[in-house]
């Protein structure tokens, strides 16, 4: 068309009807977004670069300061006093553990039991897809203090199991892999049948690997969920040196009897950000197939 | 080297449905023997329990002279290909063909040397490292087939595999299948909705409806001697004509009399398109049936042309060599020889 106005210089591959300054527009609301999201993070950075004087001292300066190392190096080994001298390397073992664990556990028992359910007949079955399904309209908070009681009676208090196990059921990734496991045509089920694969070969030869990009979205998902759990490793851990990084977060901003020391807690701050942030990225090219591509 | 032998096999489902209604069929060994029928007549049910992949609920159905009723498919040594191929979508071409070897603990040497021999008479040694979503429908169609090869089984069970393809790739893979079959020698069992497939393929044609075998026989044994009017309608293209006659069978449905000597309990004649001519005022041999008939539609295919025509109270095909000089209304005179009538009872069963 003759009358079209000629697309702005270097973007020739605008989306119709889209003008330069809707393009100029779009940016800005991205650029402000990114802004908003990340300039916390930053400060936190910067915050933890500096002395616990200077922090405390506004206004807090805007570029890092000269303290990286030895703010972090008594983070990881030196043991934060107010913890009662656990060090930031203990709660990232404990958490890193608890959250792999029911990440990983989640996604072993919630798999299984979609396989049970979409490929095998036995009586009750619907039965026991409904008692998971329900199992979705009871959040851990309702059920927490009977919880509480049987990890008390089991000796489970202050230990990984005692953090992992309670979570580790997932009624909304079983109906995940449920729903995936009914896509795969009958034909590719008995096609393994003839050529002689059992249950178990089945399963690991054939639907574990058409199920990987669904187990790494569901696993960064997961990874993050047992990351930031909260309620729960606070009720079940007692001794210091088993908190995961979250709770020692709290306990360190929380100390009544002196002042807190925000160079370390902004340290470790940055501690409980990272991990997650690693999980997303390295896994974001499997993380976003998995929840949009479905394998042909 | 093996005999499929199923002897009143039924299948009922749980809700009633009977899907099977006792079928008896004995396939000699290395014969490749085609199931045909329209959908829902219970092809694909009797194929499954050869496989075993449906439980036969009575009736027994042995393989090589074993009953193998109770039998899972692995160790009934059979291989099958599917309609959709089923190929495994992560697996590379070698490792879908490899896959059935591998769980029955062949060597690995011996994996590779059959694999790649397979793929050699297949056409598809250069595509052994190439998984399915990259390859052709056809290309598809040959690593299922490689697939069933490789294993060298007792039994190859074929459901509807050309359905998926274009019309000229079926009818390559048609002769393909044909070739492959008599050089390995393999009992076949093949399902088909497609009659062409079912008379090319077959060496011997079962034509089931409803759930029961209408006829056995040899593909051109069937397109002589239809047992039924089903058979005579399946079989062919186009179908048989089949007209209703009344009166003791002296008439055609408009009244206008056969002139012909009707067996006993006759209520059908039918005769095919290709046996039928064209014919001028002329005589015709002596027991010739004659209908005079106004042209429909004419349909040229190239070779030769089918006329659609209203005759004796119903419509008629007749097949006429190269192309047709008549017309949409034109009215003719059908003729077709005693030898190639066909008569039907009340039962639609041949007489």
């Amino acid at each position: 068309m003759a009358d079209r106005k000629a697309p702005a210089s270097g973007h020739d591959k605008l989306m119709i009807g889209q003008s330069a300054t809707g393009i100029y527009i779009a940016h800005a609301v991205l650029i402000l977004g990114i802004l908003v999201v990340a300039f916390p993070i930053y400060y936190t950075f910067v915050a933890s670069t500096h002395t616990l004087q200077t922090i405390l001292r506004p206004p807090l300066p805007l570029l890092p300061g000269g303290k990286f190392f030895a703010n972090y190096t008594e983070a990881l080994f030196g043991g934060v006093g107010r913890i009662g001298g656990v060090g930031v390397g203990t709660l990232l073992f404990n958490t890193t553990v608890m959250a792999l664990g029911i990440a990983i556990g989640k996604i072993a028992i919630s798999i299984l039991s979609a396989y049970a359910i979409v490929f095998f007949r036995f009586p009750l079955r619907m039965t026991f897809f409904w008692l998971i399904f329900i199992t979705l309209m009871l959040p851990v908070e309702v059920r927490i203090l009977p919880t509480y009681k049987v990890m008390v009676d089991f000796g489970l208090i202050d230990t990984y199991a005692g953090l992992i196990l309670p979570l580790i059921a997932s009624a909304t990734a079983t109906l995940l892999f449920r729903q995936f496991f009914m896509t795969i045509p009958g034909e590719l089920v008995e096609a393994a049948r003839v050529d002689g694969a059992g249950p178990w070969r089945f399963f690991f030869d054939i639907l574990l690997p058409l199920s990987r990009t669904n187990i790494a979205a569901l696993f960064v998902i997961l990874f993050i969920y047992g990351w930031t759990q909260y309620l729960w490793p606070l009720l079940v851990t007692n001794r210091n040196d088993m908190n995961t990084i979250v709770i020692a977060l709290k306990k360190m901003v929380s100390f009544a009897d002196a002042d807190t020391q925000w160079h370390l807690v902004m340290v470790t701050a940055m501690f409980a950000i990272v991990p997650p942030i690693l999980v997303v990225v390295l896994m974001q090219r499997w993380f976003v197939r998995g929840l949009v591509e479905s394998e042909k | 080297m093996a005999t499929v032998d199923l002897k009143d096999v039924k299948k009922v489902y749980a809700g009633g449905v009977e899907a099977v209604k006792g079928v008896s069929i004995a396939i000699p060994d290395k014969a490749l023997c085609v199931l045909v029928g329209p959908s829902g007549c219970g092809k694909s049910t009797l194929l499954r329990m050869i496989a075993g992949l449906e439980a036969i609920s009575s009736g027994t159905c042995s393989i090589d002279g074993r009953k193998v009723n109770e039998i899972g498919p692995t160790e009934r040594d059979i291989a099958m290909v599917f309609q959709n191929y089923a190929l495994y979508p992560h697996m590379k071409v070698y490792d879908n063909m490899a896959y059935g070897l591998r769980n029955r603990g062949t060597p690995k040497d011996e994996i590779d040397r059959r694999v790649k021999e397979v793929a050699e008479t297949l056409e598809l040694s250069h595509l052994l490292d190439r998984r399915p979503r990259e390859l052709s429908g056809g290309q598809r169609q040959r690593v299922a087939m490689g697939r069933a090869i490789v294993r060298s089984p007792k039994v190859f069970l074929f459901d509807e595999p050309l359905s998926n393809l274009d019309a000229k790739l079926r009818g390559q893979m048609r002769v393909e299948i044909k070739n492959l079959q008599r050089s390995l020698g393999v009992t076949s069992v093949y399902v088909t909705h497609d009659q062409l497939e079912a008379m090319t393929l077959a060496d011997m044609l079962v034509v089931m409806n409803a759930g029961l075998v209408e006829q056995i026989g040899a593909p051109l044994d069937v397109y002589e001697k239809p047992a039924s009017t089903f058979v005579a309608s399946f079989i062919g293209a186009p179908p048989m004509n089949l007209l209703p006659l009344i009166g003791d069978g002296t008439s055609f449905a408009d009244g206008s009399a056969t002139g012909l000597a009707t067996p006993a309990k006759a209520v059908t004649i039918g005769f095919r398109p290709e046996d039928a001519d064209v014919a001028a005022n002329g005589e015709v041999p002596a027991g010739s049936v004659t209908l005079p008939a106004t042209v429909q539609a004419v349909e040229p295919v190239g070779a030769e042309s089918f006329l659609h025509c209203a005759a004796a109270g119903g419509s008629i095909v007749v097949r006429v060599a190269g192309r047709a000089t008549a017309q949409p209304g034109d009215n003719l005179r059908v003729v077709a020889t005693a030898e190639s009538l066909h008569w039907f009872d009340q039962a639609g069963k041949r007489i």
